[in-house]
């Protein structure tokens, strides 16, 4: 399937910023399951410095908003040939090792709620991997409410899962948590997904991914209760949130942010 | 050169030039309490403090108590008192530390040694009986700093920056004492004879050491008029507004190089020399004494700030 | 515990002085005591008044210290320094291998020749470094390797010092010191120069640029954390003597891609940063994002290949405690051959075995935090009461895996200059490693650390050590 998105992301300040770096990380690779036909990253209100692929072969991008200006907008538009794997990604071609992604970070440190949940699917896990994600999947889905507006970028996997609700990226980082609390590898995307009737969406996507011995990363999104296939574009990975973020940045001064996010993805 | 060390240079020698002031005014005291022609009340302690520009701190700190041994110690090395020799001192130190390796080793061995010297001599309260002594190591340590300067650095932009900082602070501290005591300068309260009158001239004199020179120059005619010209107006004098000025306008002259359009700070301190140059010491009397020296002191200000954005000091 | 017999370096108990110490014991034996310490004297004048002083961590309001100065100096002949050299040289290029092959294939640990967790545990190992190849392929390009020495030919290496190494600074002091005060020694005694150190650090740093720098000379700055820092003093020795820019991370940004410095006329661009600031705090955007000494964007342009970091970030890994007692296998995988220097055998605590042996054997062990340095934490056992030994134990049945022990090495002795003339004291010796991709270059000396109380065997300066030029003889 071949996917058309354009993605303007604006950030706007209620003064000038005197000084600000962003690190963006929005252009996918062509890899498994995905090609790349063309891609493009236009700014205003700011410059680029350099382009680099990082630890996880994360194209990322430098940039700096331009002295003085109170906006910046990041446009982003291509098209990606996806296929359909059944959200099997393989064993992968990065240098990153295994043992990285089993180790939490600060924000999926599991608490009680998490190590509930995980206690729940410990046995099929040990059955098999395969199933006992996919029930794991299912768990989180049942006890964290897909929610709006209750959760932020910050907010760590226990206190989504113990608030009962949140986003899609919360149900990345919990499922990414527990797995981890059973002993599999897994990993934070971030992403695009084609979704059915809706073109204009308010934010681009998450999900997670979890090594799955004999069939490498497999790939769990357990806001819409599926593997990912030929409707999702990976377009950067990370051990968390904080590390596959479309933006991170750093800004001087305390100007007041307000985001504003235009997505279409489309056939 | 790192806009930081061309900061660091400028701020180390306002310090030097700093604690060379408070101890010139500790020295002016000093002398006058010495030849003692006044009553020996503390009036002219009190009178140093406020000329040393630190009354309000030192009053929050002792009240009206102007007694010769808490001043002397308030000037010479309380750490409260960010003027007080010791703190320019540690002051001056810290900025030679962090510019290090733009100074000759010179210059970095007599700064670090007038800090060690003095931090040794003013480890416990100085009284009137050694004070001479402290002050004589102070004016020696400052010349070693001044001869190292001068005998071992290049004249670059190094040098340049550092002279900068020596004349903003300079003219700043002349226009400073002239203003506090302005009072004493004008015509109205000028009656010749006053023993009162002629010890504040005095006093203001040697607080930027010219009590002998200016006598030398003007055979013993003192009158009002002269000292503020002397003080504001004579190029040959080295405290001088004029004198300042016009060495700040060649150092920033060098430091221009080619720059098109001229540097800002550049323009600005050309204007102040051009307003000091060609005038006589009557039209600054008819524009008002107090007012000449406030817009001074806020000129040299400005100056400083535009000079500290043209070379980045902080970014 | 009985008397121990230490090797003396000097042999002063025995009848003659050893080979190397010869012309030195003729010349000190028709010196006056009493001129010698008044010499010893002036060296501490000299040290304070050019401001080679040290502030010591948590001690805010504390005087700048000096680290003491003996002026014995220690001597190494020709070919005891050959040996080292040599084996120097292999395991600084074996510490540049191993650092590549963590921060890309990890074949090492693919090969099993290195347990998974001592890099997966290893609180410097950084991912952020993961497929970044340094340019110049250089990872570690300062390096100080701590030796000691315990006999005629028994050598050993304590640590790798693959980071940060400091003290240079006192290895060239030194040597300029005793220059100044013995110039008649130096003509009777072939001794090896030190003071090419800086001209070789900056041709080393510079052969380490970037492959795309413009310039024909590339531009080189060290990278302090400030005035504040306890070996300020070195990074503006070190920059004034190479003839670079001492910058703080207020001066630097990034421009245009490129690391930046803040001049008088604008912003200049630099090639290469010998940075003494650690990881942590080097990048805001990156790392510890409350850091006020980094520089933000700095690892973007890092991993763009628009600068070269010296030391590579994330090379503390080598210098885990853990870490070392691999080396000989490092070595041995990277190079092919057998480590030439010795390690000092290390008890892994967190092995149920070796933690058994070193609680049974406290006494007798020097115990270690296994990311600790400096002296700090550390448990010498022959030297340490019965409660203290207490203490330790339970800290080590608590945390066993933060801790490795190792036998008390029998440290080789050097005399000192005291009131009562010449005393033995212990000593260890930090030479001083420069690596780029065409060579590695090491500097015939080092710094002597020497223990100065009597019998002590921890020569830290922030424990109270002091130091000695270290001279090594010419053929």
């Amino acid at each position: 399937m071949r996917l058309n998105i354009t993605h303007k992301t604006t950030y706007s300040y209620d003064r000038p910023v005197h000084y600000a770096l962003l690190q963006l990380r929005m252009t996918p690779r062509s890899a498994a399951g995905q090609k790349v036909l063309n891609w493009s990253t236009t700014l205003e209100g700011a410059t680029s410095q350099v382009t680099y692929d990082d630890h996880f072969r994360n194209v990322t991008e430098l940039i700096e908003m331009d002295a003085g200006s109170s906006a910046v907008s990041i446009t982003c538009q291509g098209e990606v040939e996806v296929e359909n794997l059944n959200g099997v990604i393989g064993m992968g071609t990065g240098l990153a090792p295994l043992w990285l992604f089993l180790q939490q970070t600060p924000a999926t440190v599991p608490g009680p709620t998490i190590r509930k949940i995980a206690q729940q699917v410990k046995k099929a896990t040990e059955a098999s991997q395969l199933d006992g994600m996919h029930q794991l999947s299912g768990a989180i889905a049942d006890a964290v409410t897909y929610r709006t507006g209750m959760t932020l970028s910050t907010t760590p996997a226990e206190d989504a899962a113990s608030e009962g609700q949140g986003v899609c990226q919360d149900h990345a980082q919990i499922m990414i948590a527990a797995a981890r609390h059973l002993g599999l590898p897994a990993r934070y995307v971030s992403g695009y997904l084609l979704m059915d009737e809706v073109v204009d969406q308010e934010a681009s996507h998450a999900w997670a991914e979890v090594w799955i011995e004999g069939l490498g990363w497999v790939g769990f999104d357990v806001s819409n209760a599926v593997c990912p296939d030929d409707r999702y574009v990976r377009v950067a990975l990370g051990r968390d949130y904080g590390e596959a973020a479309p933006v991170h940045g750093l800004r001087q001064g305390n100007a007041t942010e307000e985001l504003c996010v235009s997505l279409q993805v489309q056939q | 050169m790192l806009g930081r060390t061309a900061g660091g240079l400028f701020w180390m020698f306002r310090y030097l030039e700093r604690s060379e002031n408070t101890a010139r005014l500790l020295e002016t005291g000093f002398r006058i309490a010495l030849t003692g022609a006044q009553d020996s009340d503390d009036s002219e302690w009190e009178s140093i403090v406020s000329t040393a520009g630190v009354r309000p701190a030192y009053v929050a700190k002792f009240d009206d108590d102007f007694d010769q041994a808490t001043v002397i110690n308030y000037l010479l090395r309380d750490r409260d008192n960010p003027s007080s020799v010791m703190s320019c001192i540690e002051a001056a130190r810290s900025n030679a530390r962090m510019v290090r390796t733009a100074l000759s080793s010179e210059v970095w061995e007599a700064v670090n040694e007038a800090w060690m010297t003095l931090k040794d001599q003013m480890k416990r309260p100085v009284s009137m009986k050694n004070l001479a002594e402290v002050l004589t190591s102070i004016r020696q340590h400052s010349s070693l700093v001044r001869g190292a300067l001068h005998g071992t650095m290049l004249r670059n932009d190094i040098f340049d920056f550092a002279r900068l900082g020596t004349y903003i602070e300079r003219a700043d501290n002349t226009s400073r004492i002239l203003d506090i005591k302005y009072y004493v300068l004008l015509p109205s309260a000028a009656y010749v004879g006053s023993s009162m009158d002629n010890a504040q001239w005095e006093t203001i004199l040697r607080s930027v050491s010219a009590f002998r020179s200016f006598r030398w120059l003007n055979e013993g005619e003192v009158t009002p008029m002269a000292i503020a010209d002397f003080m504001i107006l004579d190029k040959r004098m080295p405290r001088s507004l004029a004198f300042c000025h016009s060495k700040i306008v060649g150092n920033l002259s060098y430091l221009n190089h080619d720059a098109d359009p001229e540097l800002p700070c550049l323009t600005q301190a050309s204007q102040i020399h051009a307003r000091l140059s060609g005038r006589d010491i009557d039209s600054v009397f008819d524009e008002g004494l107090h007012e000449f020296l406030k817009s001074a002191i806020a000129d040299t200000g400005r100056l400083a700030a535009q000079i500290q954005e043209d070379f980045r000091f902080y970014g | 515990m009985t008397e121990r017999r230490f090797f003396d370096e000097m042999a002063l108990q025995g009848g003659d002085p050893r080979v190397p110490y010869a012309d030195y014991a003729r010349w000190f034996s028709n010196e006056d005591p009493k001129s010698l310490l008044k010499k010893s004297a002036e060296a501490e004048t000299f040290f304070r008044r050019i401001g080679i002083t040290f502030n010591v961590y948590g001690q805010k309001d504390a005087d700048e210290r000096l680290i003491p100065f003996d002026i014995v100096p220690r001597i190494i002949s020709a070919s005891e320094w050959r040996v080292l050299e040599k084996g120097i040289d292999q395991r600084v290029r074996a510490l540049n291998a191993f650092l590549a092959d963590i921060y890309n294939k990890q074949e090492i640990l693919k090969a099993g020749r290195l347990p998974e967790h001592i890099i997966s545990r290893n609180a410097a190992f950084l991912p952020q470094m993961i497929g970044m190849t340094p340019p110049g392929g250089v990872y570690t390009h300062i390096v100080g390797t701590d030796l000691v020495r315990t006999g005629e030919n028994e050598f050993y290496v304590l640590e790798d010092n693959a980071r940060t190494p400091s003290g240079v600074s006192y290895m060239l002091e030194n040597r300029e010191t005793m220059l100044q005060m013995f110039p008649e020694l130096f003509t009777k005694m072939k001794v090896r120069p030190v003071s090419s150190y800086p001209a070789e650090l900056r041709r080393s740093l510079g052969e380490c640029a970037p492959p795309n720098f413009d310039g024909t000379k590339p531009a080189v700055a060290v990278l302090t954390p400030g005035i504040h820092n306890s070996a300020y003093f070195e990074h503006s020795f070190l920059a004034d003597h190479m003839g670079a820019e001492l910058v703080e991370a207020s001066d630097l940004r990034v421009v245009d891609g490129r690391v930046q410095m803040r001049t008088t006329r604008g912003y200049k661009a630099l090639d290469v940063i010998y940075r003494r600031v650690d990881d942590e705090y080097l990048d805001p955007l990156t790392f510890n994002p409350d850091s006020l000494l980094g520089v933000p964007g700095i690892m973007d342009a890092y991993r763009a290949g628009n600068i070269t970091i010296a030391n590579a970030p994330g090379t503390g890994i080598a210098d885990d405690k853990a870490l070392y007692s691999y080396m000989p296998d490092i070595v041995e995988f990277y190079t092919g051959e057998k480590a030439i220097l010795q390690n000092v055998p290390t008890w892994r605590c967190s092995e149920e075995e070796s933690l058994k042996y070193v609680l049974d054997n406290l006494a007798d062990l020097v115990v270690k935090e296994v990311h600790g340095s400096g002296g700090y934490g550390m448990l010498v056992g022959p030297a340490a009461s019965k409660k203290e030994l207490k203490a330790f134990e339970a800290k080590l049945r608590a945390r066993p895996d933060n801790y490795v022990a190792q036998p008390t090495l029998a440290l080789s002795t050097v005399p000192i200059m005291t009131k009562a003339g010449l005393a033995p004291r212990h000593v260890d010796l930090r030479p001083f490693v420069l690596v780029s991709p065409k060579r590695v270059h090491i500097t015939a000396g080092g710094l002597t650390r020497v223990a100065l109380k009597e019998g002590s065997l921890v020569v830290n300066s922030s424990q109270g050590g002091g130091t000695k030029d270290t001279w090594v003889l010419g053929d």
